[in-house]
């Protein structure tokens, strides 16, 4: 067990430093991306320029200056931002990290709690007008992105419809936090947490249907049915059981992504302070301390999201134990 | 002319070993033992038969005889040249006159091609004849194994099982090989339909001058189609003799075992056969037993069993049982 | 009579049109008797018990005809009811150890949920009696076993497990559908050893379903042949043996290769392969493959007559 989790900590050191150096190298092979060039501002004059290269070591070799950047991200903690000269990144990134946990947490309680209600809904009534109406309903929250679906709940939630009894309570956009404000945290996040489920909702609701079709085709389905089990004890405790494992799979991906910046749409839309939309500016501005941050964080927790998920399995599967 | 003397095929000491795991893995990395110190002579001409239950090494053997997989220990002769180490370039010429045949035709079979191009495959690939000179042999090919000739148009689905075990036979023996390894060949065929297809390799290996390894779990079908038989346990021959011989008084008691569990047709409700029932199932091949393989499961064992491994001696002529205490009549 | 089969047909919607897999099957079974079911792939043979158990499942299947239980008619049971009996009275032993249990949960607990779907009683109760039945299929270690998963058992083990979970309330009827097939031959002589044990500890009745001519004649009291959706002959072990009636019967014994005495040169052999069910042939299903066949044969199907030993052929019947 000790030896499990030292070997994930080692994968995710390795994973860590192969996606630094990438990033950094990219960085650097950038046309245009000169941090000397935009600290010292527009409209600098060479003398100025070659100061500020100085200064901040940009004109020592590549491999120092990733060295430098990695302690101070990891040891000191006093990276600062090359576009918003001051501005400490690693405080910005632990900051926006409650922002997207609470974003995305409650989204995925929201999308696997409804798409095993729909994926065994689906499998149980398979082929009737029920399970075609749900399958189509999923299709058509696969269809819709979430940029558009997040301005479109805005445009009722926030505007059309904002005072009817309906959507009173829809708080205006933004972040309130769960220690100051629980009720005001719950109810500025629910109408994001819709809009961020509704894709998943469709996919997962999808995977578990046909998870649960395929393993009602298994021969100890036959079995259980031989040993004279009710239809939904069969599909509760023996379909869907060895069903969850394509699911659980399915969600590590996902949620390591979205914990690590894929929800940037969400964030952007509804105006959260997430590590997505940090992520987003610090691209558009070049920023390479808050790039390098954010991508060493996010790879970080696609690791664990990974680990987690082996741990699932394990429960899920005996036969992933012993083997 | 080929030297009918020597040996077709022969393995000195053959040991094929899997690795499995890693090092880091939770047992750490182990090793299965597959194929142990196997000595087989095939002689020009013969059937030579592996029996054996699952697990017990005989279809890695083949694989290993053939060059499918490699060698770990040991040698493998074939006509006297040792191939056990030779490249797959300078196994080629060695390729066309050793040959497989697989138990699953469907799985063997590319469903996307006409069973005239499955067929024509190895003879484009090994042979400079032309596309007329190919056709015209694929008929032949056809005619041996008893399929029509416009079946060369098909696709395998169109195919009964039977017929698929047919094409798969008519590639392998394209070529005009000398050995042929069967690896389960009628074991997935309907029972109507093995007689046709074992009478039809007996056919052919009278005509073609074949010789065949014969591995399959049908105790009588082997019987039938052997001239020697050896019976393998856990990755060693324990006995090997004459086919009949073997069968009317196996002397290794785990060859009296699997003889005797062999359920037989009887016609007079009396006439039940003696069983020998083992207990306990196949120890596993990663941890083997001490001494002779074969003691925690046998009826007569003693200690020195448990702590001695008897070799695979000739105890008459052409009859090798690995036993300290064989049944001989 | 315990089961009583009448006219049974189950016949399933394709694309390529209803396809006839049983074929007006009929037959008796007594309390505590073994019944041989010999056939090839597509015979039907475990497609009419698959019937009797109500587990065809598929939407496109048709089943006509009688299946009467201990007086009640199986066909057109409510699910309930038919739940009721299926594994309490009729139990099932399937081919394939490897897949019949559920991977996620130990030999325990499956075997425990089928004792707790039919009878009143605590989960500890249960779980004592599945070490009972554990010993009783001889499993050296029982309560060991018992928190083992499938994937830890060998594919012997795996099978008595699964014959443990049959018997776990008494059947009358045990239906097993070629259990040792998927077996090497000394684990299938243990297994049929279990199976005439428990035949005489429990007088469950027994329909052993099996392609292999050899344990039929050691193990059945009488047996029946099918071919191509079809039963061809019936008839007691030894009537059927000692004087096959039907021509396929006498072929498929024939082809058998001997395991003691003299090796024939060639096997007698059938020639031709079991038809497809989408294209049966004219007459008699055999007929093409028959080496006795004549005129009648291809005129009409001949039907299995009454009596204890019967043959569904023409020149027999003539």
């Amino acid at each position: 067990m000790i030896y499990a989790i030292l070997r994930r900590f080692g994968q995710m050191l390795f994973v860590m430093f192969g996606i630094s150096v990438i990033v950094f190298l990219i960085f650097f092979a950038t046309p245009g991306s000169d941090p000397a060039a935009r600290i010292a501002g527009r409209n600098a004059s060479p003398e100025v320029l070659e100061a500020v290269r100085h200064n901040f070591g940009f004109d020592r070799p590549l491999y120092v200056q990733y060295g430098l950047m990695m302690k101070k991200i990891f040891v000191t903690g006093d990276l600062t931002s090359f576009v918003n000269r001051g501005w400490k990144v690693v405080p910005a990134v632990l900051d926006s990290i409650p922002v997207t946990l609470s974003l995305v947490f409650g989204a995925a309680v929201l999308w696997v709690v409804v798409s095993i209600i729909i994926g065994i809904v689906a499998a149980a009534t398979r082929d009737s007008w029920v399970d075609k109406l749900l399958m189509a309903l999923g299709l058509l929250g696969i269809s819709m992105p979430v940029y558009w679906l997040g301005e479109v709940m805005n445009l009722i939630t926030q505007s059309r419809y904002h005072d009817t009894w309906l959507f009173s309570w829809v708080p205006p956009l933004g972040y309130k936090n769960f220690s100051d404000d629980p009720k005001g945290w719950f109810l500025a996040l629910v109408i994001p947490w819709v809009t961020l489920a509704i894709l998943y909702i469709g996919i997962y609701g999808r995977v578990l249907r046909a998870a649960i079709i395929e393993s009602m085709q298994e021969d100890y389905i036959r079995t259980a049915r031989a040993k004279g089990l009710s239809e939904t004890r069969i599909l509760l405790r023996h379909a869907l059981r060895t069903s969850l494992i394509a699911f659980v799979t399915l969600f590590g991906l996902d949620f390591g992504a979205l914990v690590g910046g894929s929800a940037l749409l969400t964030e952007v839309v509804f105006g959260l302070q997430g590590i997505g939309k940090l992520t987003y500016d610090a691209l558009q501005s070049l920023d390479l301390p808050m790039i390098m941050a954010t991508v060493m964080y996010a790879s970080m927790f696609v690791v664990v999201a990974n680990a987690i998920v082996d741990f699932v399995y394990i429960l899920l599967d005996p036969r992933v134990r012993t083997s | 002319m080929i030297e009918k003397d020597r040996p077709i095929l022969e393995t000195r000491e053959l040991s094929k070993r899997f690795s499995i795991g890693t090092r880091f893995s939770s047992q750490g990395r182990r090793t299965v033992h597959a194929v142990d110190n196997v000595s087989l002579t095939v002689q020009h001409g013969e059937t030579v038969g592996l029996v054996g239950e699952s697990g017990c090494g005989k279809s890695t053997l083949a694989r290993c005889l053939v060059r499918l997989y490699d060698i770990t220990d040991g040698q493998l002769l074939f006509e006297g040249d040792d191939i056990t180490a030779k490249s797959l370039a300078e196994l080629r010429p060695f390729r066309r006159r050793l040959q497989m045949v697989f138990q699953d035709p469907s799985a063997s079979l590319n469903p996307r091609r006409r069973v005239g191009d499955l067929v024509a495959e190895p003879l484009r690939i090994h042979t400079k004849l032309s596309s007329r000179e190919i056709t015209k042999r694929v008929a032949e090919l056809f005619d041996l194994v008893g399929l029509l000739p416009d079946h060369v148009m098909r696709y395998p689905h169109e195919f009964s099982g039977g017929q698929r075990q047919r094409v798969g036979i008519a590639r392998a023996i394209a070529l005009n090989p000398d050995l042929v390894v069967l690896d389960e060949p009628v074991s997935a065929l309907d029972v109507s339909v093995q007689a046709q297809i074992v009478n039809l390799l007996a056919d052919l290996q009278e005509k073609l001058k074949l010789t065949y390894i014969f591995i399959a779990h049908d105790l009588s079908v082997v019987r039938q189609v052997s001239t020697r038989i050896a019976v393998m346990y856990l990755g060693s021959i324990v006995e090997e003799g004459p086919a009949e011989e073997l069968f009317a008084t196996p002397a290794h008691p785990y060859s009296q075992a699997l003889i005797s569990a062999v359920p037989v047709v009887e016609t007079t409700p009396s006439g039940q056969r003696r069983r020998i029932i083992l207990t306990g199932d196949v120890p596993s091949p990663l941890n083997p037993p001490s001494g002779c393989r074969f003691h925690p499961r046998c009826p007569i064992a003693v200690d020195k069993c448990r702590v001695e491994r008897p070799a695979l001696t000739e105890h008459r002529s052409g009859r090798r049982i690995a036993c300290h205490f064989p049944t001989l009549k | 009579m315990m089961l009583s089969v009448r006219d049974l047909r189950v016949s399933f919607r394709t694309h390529e049109g209803l396809v006839r897999a049983i074929d007006g099957v009929s037959f008796d079974l007594k309390e505590g008797e073994i019944l041989g079911v010999v056939g090839e792939s597509g015979s039907g043979k475990t497609v009419s018990l698959l019937a009797v158990m109500g587990l065809i499942t598929d939407p496109n299947a048709v089943i006509e005809g009688s299946i009467r239980y201990r007086e009640r008619e199986l066909v057109g049971l409510p699910a309930r009811e038919l739940r009721r009996l299926r594994g309490s009275e009729i139990a099932m032993i399937f081919q394939d150890p490897m897949t019949a249990l559920t991977p996620v949960y130990t030999i325990g607990w499956q075997i425990a949920e089928q004792i707790r779907a039919h009878k009143r009683i605590s989960k500890s109760q249960a779980l004592e009696r599945v070490e009972e039945l554990l010993a009783e299929v001889n499993f050296p270690n029982p309560r060991e076993a018992m928190s083992r998963y499938p994937h830890q058992l060998s594919g012997g083990m795996r099978q008595r497990a699964v014959i443990a979970m049959a018997l776990s309330c008494n059947p009358a009827l045990l239906v097993a559908d070629e259990p040792t097939t998927a077996l090497d031959v000394t684990v299938q002589a243990g297994i049929l050893d279990l199976v005439r044990k428990l035949r005489a500890t429990h007088n469950s009745a027994v329909v052993f379903i099996t392609h292999d001519m050899g344990v039929v004649s050691e193990l059945a009291d009488r047996v029946m042949v099918m071919y191509a959706g079809r039963v061809v002959e019936r008839g007691s072990r030894t009537e059927l043996f000692s004087d096959p009636q039907h021509p396929y019967t006498r072929a498929l014994l024939g082809s058998i290769p001997p395991l003691t005495g003299e090796k024939p040169h060639r096997l007698p052999a059938i020639p031709g392969s079991p038809p497809s069910l989408l294209r049966l042939p004219e007459g008699c299903a055999f007929g093409p493959r028959c080496p006795v066949n004549y005129e009648p044969c291809r005129a009409g199907k001949p039907v299995l007559g009454d009596g204890n030993h019967a043959a569904a052929c023409f020149r027999v019947q003539a």
